[in-house]
């Protein structure tokens, strides 16, 4: 148990290192001279060698990434081509915030959808209604988005006039609703099939019919003996929620007009503005490496199988 | 997982595959076809009519360039076929699967090394590492090409498109063939040990001859699975990347340009379903059904290799 815990923790800054330098390289082959970019395609060769050698460029690239992580960890990516002077911090974080909002809210709502209709359709699997609501979870996730956002909107927002049609007011607003019902109900179907699948396993375990035979009242096995353990495997799918966090709401954001990450991840492709993308998909990439390795030790805490099997 | 076990009505499942299969077969049909069942050149704009509704002239009519949808449709399923095909024999079959039989049964450094490579291909938001590859590798590719081009004296090869198929397929390669050579390499293991690898071992035949013939067959069925999950999921991508414009390049028609081009991006997506759903629902439709066709074929061979 400890030597594995060892070597995970081990092993993780590695990852990072390699992760991070691997988009760094990518960032840095990718097309359009910075100094070039910042200058304008008027300027002379000798202006934009002498800023090639200010801004660094012709140093080695080891050199270039160790200078870079290091103000990364201070939370400096360093300045964006395209908004002149400006930090990629700057740009990066009120984006970055309502996108967080938006997918946190989202990734909730899809657990409190999934679980327990995961846990109903298991539970009443002999019936007719455990295919159903498996059959229409998987029709709904495999619905793209493109489609359920206008739809939700047209519905919602421009015949019921209940809520806006687009932007952004905030965590707490009617116009977050629709976005996050958008994230959240096809984010749901994993939760509903996993979840499904694990109370399965666990209600034929002879533990719950020895339960049954005790005389337990149905509340008690299901919270206590069937849900509680079923919900163990859960954990791991945790780490896939979290890289949804920064993923999940790209083609929301653009049909909902959100002011995040995604008109701003896309401008930058468009500008060559490399900067704001290494960073973004840093920030990204070690938080997910972070998560999973919380969400591993925590796993192997709580189940007390692998536990004690790590230890022999 | 084996959702459709508990439909008591066998015959409906059966119906439900058959229909599942019946689609798939149209759609990609329609794909290889494209040149004799598509009406109209999928290029060629019509200015004295556009935004028209759907006709006998135009079946599901034209877009704001006087364009022929129902043609653009056609060949952008053909597009979608394209990458799809290609990307799965490259990236889930091809690596995928040699890197999971090298890695289950060699085992040690190389084993260590193509796990660790797949710890490293998944620690990325994995849309953003495809946006990052796409934005990137294009330009070098473009660049590669015109050398081709060249050296073998013909042009054409960066008009025809071939282009965006590389740029998608590679860009989506580091997800497609992880895996893949998890579950390979899941089942080398458990067979590498078995008593008859071991008396081949024992012959002296060869490590290329027993990998391929008798390990492959034994652990070959689960990546029926996960390629027919798999070829979801890169159809689906072509479509994001395409949406974002760093895909499938316009003119060149494909499942995502076309909801692209008819929703400027997205912004403009409810007023177009509103005032001109023939233009937004069918590729939209398409690809939701070749999505959860698949699916739903894959949990059913699931269901079949791995009972419970």
């Amino acid at each position: 148990m400890l030597i594995y815990v060892a070597k995970r923790l081990l092993w993780v800054p590695i990852l990072i290192i390699i992760s991070t330098f691997f988009v760094f390289f990518m960032g840095s082959i990718a097309p359009g001279d910075p100094a070039e970019l910042k200058l304008g395609n008027k300027a002379t060769p000798e202006r934009i060698e002498k800023l090639r050698n200010e801004m660094g460029l012709n140093e080695p690239l080891g050199s270039q990434y160790i200078k870079y992580m290091k103000n990364a960890i201070k939370g400096d990516f360093g300045e964006s081509y395209a908004y002149s002077d400006k930090k990629v911090s700057e740009i990066i974080g009120p984006k970055l915030i309502v996108t967080l909002q938006l997918n946190l809210i989202g990734s909730i709502l899809a657990i409190f959808i999934g679980l327990p209709l995961g846990f109903y359709s298991a539970k009443n699997h002999k019936t007719i209604l455990d295919p159903l609501i498996v059959l229409s979870s998987l029709i709904i996730y495999a619905i793209p988005i493109f489609l359920t956002a206008p739809l939700l909107i047209l519905f919602f927002a421009v015949y019921l006039n209940w809520v806006p049609a687009s932007g952004w007011d905030g965590l707490f607003s009617y116009s977050a609703i629709l976005p996050a019902l958008t994230i959240g109900i096809p984010g749901s179907a994993i939760y509903i099939r996993h979840m499904r699948s694990s109370t399965l396993d666990i209600i034929n375990q002879d533990y719950v019919r020895t339960a049954h035979s005790k005389g337990l009242r149905d509340f008690q096995i299901n919270t206590k003996y069937i849900a509680r353990n079923a919900l163990l495997p859960i954990i791991t799918l945790l780490g896939f929620t979290i890289a949804g966090i920064f993923t999940g709401s790209l083609i929301v954001e653009l049909i909902f007009g959100i002011p995040g990450v995604a008109r701003l991840s896309l401008d930058a492709i468009y500008q060559r503005d490399f900067p704001i993308l290494t960073a973004f998909i840093m920030i990204g990439s070690v938080s997910l490496i972070v998560a999973n390795l919380i969400i591993d030790l925590a796993y192997t805490l709580v189940d007390p199988r692998i536990r004690l099997s790590e230890k022999n | 997982m084996n959702l459709i076990k508990n439909l008591k009505q066998k015959i409906l499942q059966q119906k439900l595959i058959s229909i599942c299969i019946f689609f798939i077969f149209s759609i990609y049909i329609v794909g290889i076809f494209a040149p004799i069942i598509a009406t109209h050149d999928y290029n060629t704009t019509d200015l004295y009519n556009t935004q028209s509704s759907p006709s006998r002239e135009n079946l599901l009519g034209t877009d704001k360039l006087g364009r022929d949808i129902f043609s653009r449709l056609v060949w952008g399923i053909q597009t979608t076929v394209i990458i799809t095909f290609s990307t799965l024999i490259t990236g889930t079959l091809f690596l995928g699967v040699s890197m999971g039989l090298i890695g289950g049964y060699f085992r040690g450094k190389i084993d260590i090394l193509i796990m660790r490579l797949g710890e490293v291909v998944s620690s990325f938001p994995e849309i953003f590492l495809i946006i990052l590859l796409a934005a990137t590798i294009r330009p070098k590719i473009v660049e590669l090409i015109y050398r081709l081009e060249d050296k073998l004296n013909i042009s054409g090869l960066v008009n025809s498109g071939i282009i965006d198929y590389f740029v998608v397929g590679i860009a989506s390669l580091p997800l497609s063939w992880f895996g893949t050579m998890r579950l390979i390499r899941g089942q080398v293991l458990l067979v590498r040990k078995l008593e008859y690898i071991q008396a081949s071992q024992a012959m002296g035949t060869s490590n290329f001859r027993i990998i391929f013939f008798h390990v492959l067959p034994n652990v070959i069925s689960p990546v029926i699975v996960s390629a027919s999950f798999g070829i979801g999921a890169i159809a689906l991508s072509e479509v994001i990347l395409s949406f974002f414009g760093i895909g499938v390049q316009p003119p060149k028609p494909s499942l995502g340009v076309i909801i692209n081009d008819v929703t400027s991006r997205g912004s403009t997506s409810v007023s177009v379903l509103r005032n001109h759903p023939e233009q937004l629902l069918p590729p939209i439709i398409i690809i939701w059904l070749l999505i959860l066709s698949w699916n739903i074929i894959g949990d059913y061979i699931n269901e079949k290799i791995n009972p419970r």
